[in-house]
């Protein structure tokens, strides 16, 4: 993973790679959203809202999925001390708020007619919420310190402290009070792992969640290639105006 | 150890001869506590169903309310550099800082808050767990706040994105210490909230000096 640490071969790299995200992204995406929209049966119960499903889940995968990614290029970014760790956590943090935002208020809009009400305090909706906020806090400790080397060092902290106290949170808010529904796309039955949801519904929402991954890896990579354009644009023009 | 007697000594010298000490903290307590009726009618019966939740938050609130200034006036002086400096290693400087801010703030509200809950018409079996929950429970603010003052201390409006970092981490501490309150008047038994609470603290006391002094490291450098 060092190796393609290097900017240069990050930028070679990713250029590489971006057409086949691109394009699996819209793919994925593509076919499980059809599926979700014209194919999949309306729910016995919940009739056409069930649809909402197929970007709910998703979305709340990527806000935990993405976390932990930053977790990930946080430790990487304190221990070695790489700018194309510090880079990565802090191009996957606006994408995650945006999915853990989106996670949120479709959840809100299913929430309405199959619970009555848009919201409430629930176990997953408040460490969702809480989930939010820590984005926001990473996002704003970026945006506050000047010296960038200082600012990678303190989101990195902030988010290594965050990823401690998610479990914490979790773990209270569930003892606290709950309405979701648990986990229940998979479940464990007679000792083996086995989908709980008809295949015909397990297969676009596991494309749409691929998809969704597909897309988080693009838009990083985007992401990242700009803000390393932005940084040599910065350096050029402070050495012009040095000179 | 005679190093970091003197830092809390230090500290809570500072504490009461500029700020204060305790009572500003609690004069912001009792305001708080007068606002709440002010705000949501004065009805007894739902003050006193609301009271332990309303006062563990005031509590957040007010260790909030001083956390920015807890290493920020030094990082100004320049007396951290000279901390850091020093023979106390500066995980254990900043634990003396946040023993003087709890001996200031958590300490002193957690003997308040009888008296308040009486102002709410609290049911008075709740007193009891409410002041030990709050000496249990309030440690977390000064400890897991000092991190997120750690990591604004350079910072010149630090104040709000401090509030920001630091209120998720609050928010166990808060369900819990509230919890100890509601179980006790349910009649349940609260040993359980009290013993996570317990834990909290402990947990806060070992790794919060450490991500604090990581985060003070990266604006001395």
């Amino acid at each position: 993973m060092l190796r393609y640490a290097n900017p240069k071969r990050f930028l070679d790299l990713s250029a590489t790679l971006l057409p086949f995200l691109w394009v699996l992204a819209i793919a994925l995406l593509g076919w499980g959203l059809y599926e979700a929209i014209f194919v999949v049966p309306p729910d016995y119960q919940q009739g056409d809202s069930v649809r909402i499903m197929y970007v709910h889940v998703p979305s709340a995968w990527m806000g935990s999925f993405i976390y932990g990614f930053m977790f990930i290029a946080s430790v990487v970014g304190l221990v070695w001390k790489h700018p194309l760790a510090d880079a990565a956590a802090k191009e996957a943090a606006p994408i995650g708020a945006c999915f853990t935002a989106a996670c949120l208020i479709t959840g809100s809009l299913w929430g309405k007619p199959m619970w009555g009400t848009y919201w409430i305090w629930d176990a997953r909706l408040t460490s969702m919420l809480v989930l939010l906020f820590l984005y926001l806090g990473y996002i704003g400790i970026w945006s506050a310190i000047e010296d960038r080397a200082k600012a990678a060092r303190a989101a990195a902290i902030l988010c290594v402290v965050g990823v401690i106290n998610i479990p914490i949170i979790r773990f209270s808010v569930e003892w606290w009070d709950t309405l979701h529904q648990g986990p229940s796309v998979v479940r464990f039955e007679n000792g083996k792992l086995s989908p709980s949801i008809d295949p015909s519904m397990l297969w676009p929402l596991l494309a749409a969640g691929l998809g969704c991954t597909f897309l988080f890896f693009a838009l990083l990579f985007v992401r990242m290639r700009t803000e390393i354009a932005r940084r040599r644009i910065r350096t050029l023009m402070s050495a012009r105006a040095a000179a | 150890m005679s190093a970091f007697i003197a830092l809390l000594r230090r500290d809570l010298t500072l504490a009461f001869r500029v700020g204060g000490g305790p009572f500003l903290g609690l004069a912001f307590f009792l305001t708080v506590t007068a606002l709440l009726p002010l705000g949501v009618g004065a009805r007894l019966g739902l003050l006193g169903e609301a009271a332990a939740g309303f006062l563990w938050v005031a509590a957040a609130l007010a260790a909030l309310l001083s956390l920015d200034r807890l290493f920020q006036a030094d990082a100004e002086d320049g007396t951290l550099d000279q901390l850091a400096l020093g023979s106390l290693p500066l995980e254990l400087a900043v634990l003396a800082k946040c023993l003087a801010h709890w001996l200031t703030t958590g300490l002193p509200l957690a003997f308040a808050a009888p008296v308040l809950a009486l102002l709410l018409n609290m049911p008075i079996e709740g007193y009891l767990p409410l002041t030990l929950s709050l000496l249990i429970g309030s440690p977390v603010f000064s400890l897991a706040g000092a991190i997120g003052a750690a990591l604004t201390a350079g910072l010149r409006r630090g104040g709000l994105l401090l509030s920001l970092l630091v209120l998720p981490l609050f928010v166990p501490v808060v369900i819990f210490g509230a919890g100890t309150v509601s179980l006790a008047m349910g009649g349940q038994s609260n040993l359980g909230a009290f013993l996570f609470l317990g834990a909290a603290s402990l947990f806060a006391l070992v790794l919060a000096p450490l991500a604090a002094a990581a985060a003070l490291r990266i604006h001395l450098s």
